[in-house]
């Protein structure tokens, strides 16, 4: 009985202490997002005097550094031309990727087994092996670099290997084929039956590719430096680099920025934490 | 699917897909090939043929070099580090803590956002949080920027790519831990396996699948690594923590030699590929089915 009871209060101090422990990496891993929370409504001056001081302590707090950043990182430009890279990106090779991999599935010929091989294989390919003959290719022979629809096409060519891998899979193991029987003798349509009755069974994988496709497009920082140069078309990372280069002294502003680029993911993290969390461990897993 | 209407099918469902992946990857990679034996600048229409003398001048590129012994310490503290610390964090929290979605969640966080304002918060953490912090309590460690020692610029780059790598091995370690069954463990436990011999010969051998993909793909996110590295430090100071891929894009968009510069990314993407097919296969071999 008593030796129980000090197992117990073992396993209790234990607990406690990993607890403990937890809590104190946590707050470490947490310490530059407060930072920059707490240093964008000050002064400069404040700023460089103590970084690490809390709000109340301080005089003189302003969303001045907001509203100056805004202006300056041109935020709602940079962030509506993310929003229409990163949209339409995912939406494409979401349809491709799929019918894509539906096609090589469901055609056990030499020809989709080639195909699928080479996209397995290009999979270990980095970006930094590649960037240099496609500027050539696009910039020079092509020139057509500095459009949207350029950026768009990249990106959807460059993640079309992974997201085929995991239709494939997918498609491999949960549709029945006896269903797509059923629609031909139907009378639909390979396009019908497709859209009518396989893509929607693909929901699952789709929301997982969705999330990592789209994460991936957003924050992309090299791609999208190599394709647009022109002002009117940076994406946020890329607003955010050239405002860095500009106002770095001016430490208010910076932290301001920087936290208005952070706040759009925080929100949608916030609201789809199950469904982010959940797609990129079954990304990583496969 | 089965019809006659086979090429039909393959122009409407494989085609459009097919074809952005060539026209942007396997395109491009083949003209990389052809452009390191070129002496091409980037920007005149003249490429003259020059064999096999742009992989002498990578030979010769000291800078190159030094940048790739880098790269393998980076790799290596960045591996280990990042595992480990993910490997115990997962374990704590696999223990029915309390609020463990939310810890795991907000471990994950960094990933959401991406390396160029990661390396931009740092950069302020480190010139002028940690200054301020030796400011006010005489510690010598804080004293300057670490950015602007070479050594501790180095230990910058390495403490931010940790944080940022770490939240995301901490999600597949927990899954990891999550499937281990009860039974083995309890099995283990009543045949007298405890702390480090119950980990080392139960839960390693496991866990091993977890591994794999957590070593695969911190190192070869390691290996790359740009975005943090051109934000945080750029190199500096006098390029000392100039990684192997951003010397790639220094040589070829910088110095416009971009014969030299495709050349060297070919090496490195080849020494990655080896170094994580060997990794694969030697984790592989570990594991085992419950």
């Amino acid at each position: 009985m008593a030796q129980t009871q000090v197992g117990k209060s073992k396993k209790k101090v234990t607990k406690t202490l990993s607890m403990a422990g937890l809590i104190v990496i946590f707050a470490a891993y947490m310490f530059p997002f407060v930072m920059v929370l707490i240093n964008s409504l000050k002064q400069k001056r404040d700023i460089i005097k103590s970084p690490f001081s809390w709000l109340f302590t301080i005089k003189g707090l302003s969303f001045d550094n907001f509203v100056k950043a805004f202006t300056q990182m041109d935020f709602l430009r940079a962030f509506c031309n993310s929003l229409i890279v990163t949209v339409s990106a995912t939406a494409l090779v979401t349809i491709l990727a799929s019918m894509l991999a539906y096609y090589v599935v469901r055609h056990k010929n030499k020809l989709s087994k080639i195909i699928f091989a080479l996209m397995v294989a290009s999979m270990i390919i980095p970006f930094q092996a590649i960037m240099i003959p496609l500027v050539s290719i696009y910039g020079g022979t092509l020139n057509i670099l500095n459009h949207r629809l350029t950026l768009i096409f990249m990106h959807t060519g460059f993640s079309m290997a992974m997201s085929v891998f995991m239709f494939h899979g997918f498609i491999n193991g949960n549709i029945p084929i006896a269903l797509e029987e059923a629609a031909y003798i139907d009378g639909c349509t390979h396009m019908q039956t497709y859209f009518g009755i396989v893509f929607p069974l693909l929901k699952p994988i789709i929301s997982t590719m969705v999330i990592l496709n789209a994460l991936a497009f957003w924050n992309d920082f090299l791609l999208p430096s190599l394709v647009l140069t022109d002002k009117k078309l940076l994406t946020l990372p890329l607003s955010t680099y050239s405002f860095y280069g500009t106002y770095s002294a001016d430490y208010g502003t910076i932290m301001a920025g920087l936290l208005l680029c952070v706040i759009p993911i925080l929100i949608l993290y916030v609201l789809l934490q199950k469904q982010i969390i959940n797609g990129v461990v079954a990304g990583a897993v496969k | 699917m089965r019809s006659k209407s086979n090429g039909k099918d393959f122009c409407v469902f494989a085609l459009p897909g097919l074809f952005c992946f060539v026209a942007v990857l396997i395109v491009p990679f083949l003209y990389g090939v052809y452009l390191t034996l070129t002496d091409w600048n980037g920007v005149s229409q003249e490429k003259n043929f020059v064999g096999l003398r742009n992989f002498t001048a990578v030979m010769h590129d000291e800078q190159f070099w030094r940048s790739l012994l880098l790269t393998f310490v980076y790799v290596i503290f960045v591996v280990v580090i990042v595992n480990v610390l993910a490997f115990g964090i997962a374990w704590l929290l696999t223990r029915g803590m309390k609020g463990q979605n939310f810890f795991r969640a907000g471990f994950f966080t960094p990933n959401l956002i991406g390396g160029i304002v990661l390396g931009y918060i740092w950069q302020f953490v480190f010139s002028r949080v940690f200054v301020s912090i030796g400011d006010a309590t005489g510690w010598s460690l804080f004293e300057a920027s670490w950015l602007s020692d070479p050594i501790k610029a180095f230990a910058a780059l390495v403490l931010v790519s940790v944080w940022q790598l770490s939240g995301y091995m901490i999600l597949i370690y927990v899954a990891g831990f999550m499937g281990l069954s009860e039974d083995v463990m309890e099995a283990a436990s009543i045949d007298g396996a405890a702390g480090f011999i119950k980990l080392k010969n139960i839960i390693m051998p496991l866990m091993m699948s977890s591994i794999t993909i957590c070593l695969f793909l911190t190192l070869s996110r390691a290996f790359m690594v740009y975005d943090v590295n051109l934000s945080l430090t750029g190199g500096a100071p006098y390029g000392t923590t100039e990684m192997a891929a951003m010397h790639v894009y220094e040589k070829a968009f910088t110095s416009r030699q971009f014969g030299v510069g495709q050349a060297e990314a070919l090496v490195l993407f080849i020494i990655t590929a080896c170094i994580s097919g060997l990794q694969v296969y030697l984790t592989k071999k570990k594991e085992v089915e419950a």
